[in-house]
């Protein structure tokens, strides 16, 4: 026998034009709680789905109890006793928690559903777990900690010797985080292997006693957790030097171009504050549920502030849709591009002109040669890999997908504009050009919002930063000022009074 | 800016033969010309103008509903209230006509219900935007059939007939050419102008493609959804004027099916339902191939729901096209 439930050896995945893990080693020992711990984009979760059978791996092996195999599919990795709790529940919440628990392998007698088995035996788990809810409860009146209990549950019912738990206590109070720790102490005790996935330190230092790192798709190193201080742990984390490699101009700031105050979505976020100046990059960063994102929606008009105000040049200004946010010279970048930001099936061409068309015209009617000239020559700015403006916007990749967003944005003339993890799924050769056009269009007196969760960018383009942490802003740091570590000190800065925090549940 | 390779990217569009061939055009006008053929072995005078004309004006009420359909199917939506938004309109026509003595009051209240009608349908849809049109519109369907059955019981309403200029506008024509036709042919080049060369068109192409992108895009997705129903309530109110001057007698239940077979027009026209797609010339090219096709199967005797067999089979094929064409090629 071996000592390790599971191991994995130089395991590769490759996504078309990425290197998504890369010759990465795990090792589990039965009965321990591990951490995996590493940034955004790490890795881990791709690593979690080769695991649990989801994702293929490119290269590399798999050992269960020192033997090898291989999982063609995530049945496969249920079989074997593999089982995985996600961050946001992915349960059925019309039915009931019995239901849920033995989704996919019903008690059955005679071809029928056997309820009262079902029950009894969800009664059995849910004691177990001890928990305060019934087996014929709706899971969808149940909170985001009792709906993962059930979905512990779940995987104690098909006897789950290693559980997978991604970012478990992401969306839980300070009291059900530590019941979550409790029963997984009591799993490990009763010999399940447990990797725990989290951002947040306390979790790691409460349970594991173990931690292995990734950064960059690369295995960094596993570290015991009693033997590794906080600092080296985060250099671990991010630490890299890059900054040399991001072409940041010095650009003299002009004078302040938008500027929000208290601003507060109730249920995403509240209070915050920041002021952006022509010429400037701003940085607004934190983990991921930082509610960052929701931010930038609010300013961009797509959904209602629920208290707070927005200024323009210093004029206040009243947003109600995208086109307000627009015509008051505020463009967005969406994070998600392609469900947001482009018509896949249109010409680039048409994607550039969209939101300006009204400028292609004469007597109401487009002027479509000239309109066609003018998105060439934008997309010639940004140096778009096209043949014709008329190349589908989703035959590109994903880094000239964004350069044809970009270039959308250029179209209309903006004063301010917000980036949204403007490189995510973007290759590296596309990262830096994307950064270059960012440094040009700051030199060129736009003022920048740039939301991203990658240190390394952040440190790099970033005039001043601004961190958020559940909804709140958590700091604010000039450019002389910023560190790594400072940053996730400040992205991992909970409110310590009021055990909800701002971030409440989507 | 950051253009350092010196790439150009073309925008002059290549036309060639091989590329117009290609269309659903290309492949409708031909299927147009094979109707047209068989109707001239059929009946030796199906060319004979006068007739040819007065077969079209039989199918030009639907026709005309036909135009809004392809923009609100373009938006991705659909609109089955459409038949009885024409019963609707042509009731009132009867009925404030029979009751003022004023056709063209009578004209002007039946275009206004219309209208109302589309824009009640569109307020749904924009006030509470996670309905699906499909539902809304059943709804409302029964409910303007409704009015139709409350205002009418079983009678029927005919006041309309003795108008004579009115009724011309059916019977009316210049030459040869029905006036109906003509007004048809004007609204049509309209539509097919604001969907294909204006601002407007370009919106709605871009709402049927990807609604949140369009958002993101500045465009007002509902108010363009408001505008496009509240027309398909207009024309409908047209059509039904039309009706009138057709039939000059309006019962509870005409018009019934209208919105299927404009539906299945601009299906065959090229508009997808998944909207975004398609074009205006493929819609005026199907009104013409289905209402030709009916009046030819009608001409040998074929009795109406053979017609309807044959009209069916040959939508599944027209619509089925596109993925054959991948399977084989």
């Amino acid at each position: 026998m071996s000592e390790y439930v599971l191991e994995l050896k130089g395991i590769t995945k490759i996504f078309p034009g990425i290197r998504a893990l890369d010759r990465v080693e795990f090792q589990l020992k039965k009965g321990e709680i591990h951490a995996l711990m590493g940034e955004n984009g790490a890795g881990k979760s791709t690593f979690i789905k080769v695991i649990t059978g989801v994702h293929q791996a490119e290269e590399g092996e798999m050992f269960l109890d020192g033997r090898k195999v291989s999982f063609r599919g995530p049945q496969d990795a249920q079989k074997a006793g593999i089982a995985a709790i996600y961050q946001h529940a992915t349960a059925y919440p019309h039915l009931t928690v019995a239901e849920n628990i033995f989704m996919g392998h019903e008690k059955m007698r005679r071809g029928m559903i056997d309820w009262k088995a079902m029950n009894c035996g969800a009664k059995e788990l849910l004691d177990v777990l001890s928990a305060e809810f019934g087996p014929t409860d709706l899971m969808g009146s149940l909170s985001v900690a009792q709906q993962q209990m059930v979905e512990i549950a779940h995987a104690l019912s098909v006897n789950a010797r290693i559980l997978i738990m991604d970012e478990p206590t992401a969306a839980l109070t300070k009291a059900e985080s530590e019941k979550l720790y409790e029963i997984t102490e009591k799993l490990r005790d009763d010999g399940v292997s447990v990797i725990f996935i989290s951002h947040r330190f306390e979790d790691m230092y409460r349970l594991a006693t173990r931690v292995t790192v990734f950064r960059d798709a690369h295995y960094i190193g596993t570290y015991d957790v009693d033997g590794i201080s906080n600092a080296d742990l985060i250099k671990a984390m991010v630490g890299r030097d890059i900054k040399m490699l991001f072409p940041k101009p010095e650009v003299e700031f002009g004078d302040e171009m938008l500027r929000v105050e208290k601003l507060s979505r109730t249920g995403y976020f509240e209070d915050v504050s920041f002021s952006v100046r022509r010429g400037e990059i701003l940085g607004l960063t934190g983990l991921v549920g930082a509610r960052r994102t929701e931010v930038a929606q609010v300013i961009f008009g797509i959904e209602k502030a629920s208290r707070g105000d927005i200024y323009v040049e210093g004029e206040k200004v009243q947003i109600h849709s995208p086109l307000d946010a627009m015509r008051h010279g505020i463009g967005l970048l969406t994070e998600d591009r392609q469900r947001y930001g482009l018509i896949l099936e249109w010409g680039i061409g048409r994607n550039i002109t969209l939101p300006e068309l009204p400028r292609y015209t004469r007597n109401g009617l487009l002027k479509e040669k000239e309109e066609n000239r003018k998105a060439a020559r934008y997309a010639e700015d940004v140096d778009v890999k096209a043949v014709t403006v008329f190349d589908p916007a989703g035959s590109l990749s994903g880094g000239n997908q964004q350069k044809v967003v970009v270039a959308k944005v250029l179209g209309s003339e903006m004063k301010v504009l917000i980036l949204d993890e403007p490189t995510k799924g973007v290759d590296v050769g596309s990262k830096a050009a994307i950064y270059e056009i960012m440094g040009e269009l700051a030199q060129k007196g736009y003022a920048i919002i740039m939301i991203s969760s990658e240190m390394p960018e952040i440190l790099g383009m970033c005039d001043r930063v601004v961190v958020m942490c559940d909804g709140r802003v958590t700091g604010e740091l000039g450019r002389e000022e910023l560190d790594q570590e400072r940053i996730l000190v400040l992205a991992m800065t909970r409110q310590k009074h009021g055990d909800k925090g701002g971030g409440g549940l989507e | 800016m950051a253009n350092k390779s010196g790439r150009t990217i073309l925008f002059e569009k290549k036309v060639t033969l091989r590329s117009v061939l290609a269309t659903r055009e290309a492949m409708l006008i031909l299927l147009f010309l094979a109707v047209n053929l068989m109707n001239i072995s059929i009946s030796p005078n199906y060319l004979n103008s006068y007739t040819l004309f007065t077969n079209i004006n039989s199918f030009m009420v639907k026709g005309f509903i036909a135009l809004p359909m392809a923009y609100v199917l373009l938006l991705g939506e659909i609109d089955i209230s459409v038949g009885s938004m024409v019963c609707l309109s042509a009731t009132i026509l009867g009925l404030v006509y029979n009751g003022t003595g004023s056709i063209l009051l009578a004209i002007f209240t039946a275009l206004a219900a219309g209208t109302l009608c589309g824009a009640f349908n569109g307020l749904i849809l924009t006030q509470f935007t996670e309905l699906a049109s499909m539902i809304v519109t059943l709804a409302t369907m029964t409910l303007y059939r409704g009015f139709s059955e409350m205002l009418l019981g079983d009678k029927s309403t005919n006041g309309m007939r003795n108008v004579e200029w009115f009724m011309d506008i059916y019977d009316g024509r210049v030459g040869h050419v029905p006036y109906l036709f003509l007004m048809f042919c004007i609204l049509a080049v309209i539509f097919g102008v604001v969907m294909h060369k204006t601002v407007f068109g370009r919106r709605m192409y871009a709402i049927g493609a990807n609604q949140e992108s369009a958002r993101y895009s500045g465009i007002q997705v509902q108010k363009i959804r408001m505008i496009v129903f509240t027309l398909t309530g207009l024309i409908s109110g047209l059509a039904g004027v039309f009706y009138c001057a057709w039939m000059g007698t309006v019962k509870n239940n005409i018009a019934e099916g209208y919105e299927m077979e404009a539906i299945c027009m601009c299906v065959l026209g090229g508009i997808s339902t998944d909207g975004g797609k398609g074009n205006f010339p493929g819609v005026l090219i199907a009104i013409f191939t289905m209402g030709l096709l009916r009046y030819g199967l009608g001409l040998i005797n074929i009795n109406s729901e053979i017609i309807n067999i044959i009209i069916g089979m040959l939508l599944v094929l027209v619509v089925m096209l596109p993925e054959l064409k991948r399977i084989f090629k």
